[in-house]
């Protein structure tokens, strides 16, 4: 605390300061100053977040991936967070970025169905619409300078067919047989497209599962932000459902001869 | 009625001077005009239905409910002017919304119907505004279990085990108070709903009606949906063959 | 007009530089939290006014030892860390909205509701407030509840929550200690170590171990004095001095020839 008087964002006052016994030097400058040089600022960085998402399209209709973990910077905070989130019965929501805003999300897609519900005139949302609702929101806050900070994946079956898209913190959308988020971007999706562009309505749900799970594995190897605990969600025909939290085996014993870091060798 | 031309009905902000308001009980009459709508609150859900009278043959069948849903676990049947009846539901779907959104939690029956009549009795307040006319029966199953609630014109509101507004008020009350509603399970309750309002509408003088039926209990996994149509058909012809045997 | 500079403001303020902590067990949880109060490195004497009874007058009471568990309702508190100003305002919005809450309907508010609330000024006033808070309580729907919102907002049920700086020192502690299925007096214990590890290693945490007990029946004030927390390794006072190696005189050293 600053017990300075003349200092608490004034300039120097004389009836508190006669003697000006504080160096003005030293002194913050509180004059007037542009009020919009730095413009209104919002949320100018996320602080619990979450990693990638992965999600794929298959032979009975789309797969979605995630890990559990909230990290706050570099802590690994949260360990056991859903960041899969189920609306109404056909489609499934998955976030990556700032998990405040995510659940905000999550309390506007509620509301969105409960609406929809009461309404009781026998339509319903389905995935194209929960994204393109997403959208809209997405954009509309950016555009307030305000953003949402986080990338979602949205996906579903609906009236026999697929879907599956992206949105994130800027509005942007698009859509594609595989899509992944964050780093997931970056070391999965080159093998998810290797995996399954071409194969979509041949890869059985077993394949799917295996596909995922060997980028989650991948991801786990180079994500320093990652878990080794996920759940996959599965959007088919009998709509929505989202496994239980699970692991997988991972491999070091290539790590124990490893000597030094160039020629050394004991 | 002694009140015409005496100048105090004129006005829901004035009294008369044996300390009645006109205005509100002449709502009290547009309820009384309305097709039954009744309520059962049994052991494990509630049900609604509702006598909705026909006027016209052009209208599509099963189009303009009576019983409308305001939250996932609540709804509401009015009986009185069908506008009003959508205006409080309206009301009550934000009342709903906004609890869900403050608290993270459904909202409970008694609060929700605690603020609908605080809503209602404010229109009996001013000249500038007519009160509700029409009696309301709020049902749902929240943490405590099953409740049902009527909210009358004047605000006021009372809970029941079974309730009756609206034209055939009398008779259905009469079939209620027979009934052990305690200790009736869901789908028992769905026929007896039926066969009230088969029985208490009066063919003689109204024209056609269409029964409409609602419930909430465990089988709809707690929320308030329409009764579906196979139990709907079978309620139905049940309460048809029971009234012919009364007859 | 000249108009008060935030920053400025903002930059001078009273800190929770703490170690806070929720613990839920069977029948309850149990809160705790430090009592140290600070501006950089500076501990801070907070004034308050106590009113003796009897006598209405007015004290001045030199505070060095500041309460971070505050009372949210008659079963729901919360640990306060962060900036003090906000959270002692959040916590003040909060206990006025549960009042309000539990009038209206007639019944004790759950501690999920009162998060919720927390979390919703915590969430939509993110850009200014710096508040990482925890809730707890019984309720008669849930039962035991912790809650986690952390610092730009957010809502975590977790079975065990800790919060404030200190926390950082004390994560691999707990994930290695906490087992479910603990009594009370298990959970007490759990609660002043940790908190004592964290105060020991966190220089912006110190001072007393304030605890809580809630669970239905009753809310128990537990205190542990500065002078009287558990110790642990804290170099030679705790496991004497090291050995030094036994010299045996009587050894005769080798002649070494010129």
């Amino acid at each position: 605390m600053d017990h300075f008087p003349t200092n608490w964002g004034r300039p120097r006052n004389d009836a508190f300061d006669a003697y000006g016994t504080y160096p003005i030097a030293q002194r913050p400058y509180n004059g007037p100053k542009d009020v919009f040089a730095e413009g209104v600022k919002h949320t100018q960085q996320p602080i619990v977040t979450g990693t990638s998402v992965l999600a794929i399209k298959y032979k009975d209709g789309i797969m979605m991936a995630a890990d559990n973990l909230a990290s706050y910077g570099s802590l690994a905070r949260f360990k056991d967070v859903k960041r899969l989130h189920p609306v109404g019965t056909n489609t499934v929501v998955g976030a990556g970025g700032d998990m405040s805003d995510f659940q905000y999300i999550q309390s506007l897609l509620d509301s969105l169905m409960t609406d929809e519900f009461t309404e009781q005139d026998g339509h319903s949302l389905g995935p194209a619409e929960i994204h393109e609702y997403l959208s809209q929101v997405m954009y509309g806050r950016r555009s307030q300078i305000n953003p949402l900070w986080n990338s979602l994946l949205v996906g579903g079956f609906r009236d026999g067919k697929r879907f599956l898209a992206y949105v994130d913190l800027l509005g942007t959308t698009y859509s594609a047989s595989t899509l992944a988020t964050g780093y997931g971007a970056y070391i999965a999706q080159p093998l998810l497209r290797k995996a399954v562009e071409g194969n979509e309505d041949t890869l059985t749900e077993d394949q799917a599962v295996q596909i995922l799970e060997d980028n989650l594995k991948v991801l786990y190897y180079r994500d320093a932000r990652s878990l080794n605990k996920f759940q996959i969600a599965k959007v088919t025909e009998s709509g929505v459902s989202i496994s239980e939290s699970k692991s997988l085996d991972t491999t070091w014993s290539f790590a124990e001869g490893i000597r030094g870091y160039g020629s050394q060798t004991q | 009625m002694t009140s015409i031309g005496t100048g105090y009905d004129l006005s829901a902000s004035t009294y008369s001077p044996d300390g009645r308001i006109f205005q509100v009980e002449y709502a009290n009459k547009a309820v009384e005009n309305s097709g039954t709508a009744i309520g059962l609150r049994v052991k494990d859900g509630i049900v609604l239905a509702v006598e909705k009278l026909v006027h016209s043959k052009l209208l599509i069948p099963e189009a303009n409910r009576r019983i409308q849903t305001v939250e996932k676990h609540i709804g509401i049947a009015t009986a009185g002017l069908l506008a009003d009846g959508r205006q409080l539901a309206n009301r009550a779907k934000d009342e709903s919304a906004s609890y869900r959104d403050n608290f993270r939690a459904q909202v409970p029956i008694k609060y929700l119907a605690d603020r609908l009549g605080s809503y209602m009795q404010v229109y009996t307040l001013y000249s500038s505004v007519r009160p509700f006319g029409i009696s309301t029966v709020v049902g749902g199953v929240d943490d405590d279990g099953p409740s049902l609630y009527v909210i009358e014109p004047s605000g006021v509101f009372y809970g029941y085990h079974g309730a009756a507004v609206g034209k055939g008020r009398q008779l259905a009350k009469t079939e209620l108070e027979k009934l052990n509603l305690a200790e009736l399970s869901i789908r028992e309750a769905v026929m007896e709903a039926a066969r009230i309002i088969h029985l208490v509408h009066d063919d003689s003088k109204e024209k056609d009606f269409e029964l409409e039926m609602s419930w909430i209990g465990d089988e709809t996994k707690g929320l308030h949906l329409p009764v579906p149509k196979d139990l709907f058909a079978e309620a139905d012809a049940k309460a048809r063959a029971a009234l012919e045997d009364f007859e | 007009m000249d108009h008060i500079d935030m920053q400025q403001l903002k930059s001078g303020e009273v800190n929770l530089g703490t170690s806070i902590m929720a613990v839920q067990f069977e029948g309850g949880v149990v809160i705790g939290a430090d009592s140290r109060t600070t501006t950089g490195s500076y501990i801070v004497i907070f004034f308050q006014i106590s009113v003796d009874s009897g006598a209405s007058e007015h004290r001045l009471q030199a505070n060095r030892v500041t309460d971070k568990l505050t009372y949210l309702h008659d079963r729901i508190y919360c640990c306060r860390s962060g900036s003090a100003a906000d959270t002692q305002a959040i916590a003040d919005m909060g206990h006025y909205y549960l009042q309000m809450q539990a009038q209206t309907l007639g019944t004790a508010p759950t501690i999920l509701t009162a998060a919720a609330l927390m979390e919703k000024m915590c969430y939509t006033n993110k850009d200014q407030l710096s508040a990482g808070i925890i809730v707890a309580g019984w309720d008669k729907s849930f039962g035991p509840s912790v809650y986690n919102i952390p610092l730009g907002g957010g809502l975590f049920r977790q079975p065990w929550a800790i919060g404030g700086s200190g926390s950082t020192y004390v994560y691999g502690y707990c994930d290695a200690t906490y087992q479910e299925g603990w009594g009370r007096d298990q959970t007490v214990e759990f609660v002043k170590n940790t908190l004592a590890l964290a105060m020991s290693r966190d220089g912006s945490s110190g001072g007393c171990i304030r605890m809580c007990v809630i669970t239905e029946d009753n809310v128990e004030r537990l205190f542990v004095p500065g002078d009287q927390l558990p110790r642990f390794w804290e170099g030679r006072e705790v496991l004497g001095e090291a050995k030094k190696p036994q010299i045996n005189r009587d050894v005769v050293p080798m002649a070494v020839e010129a």
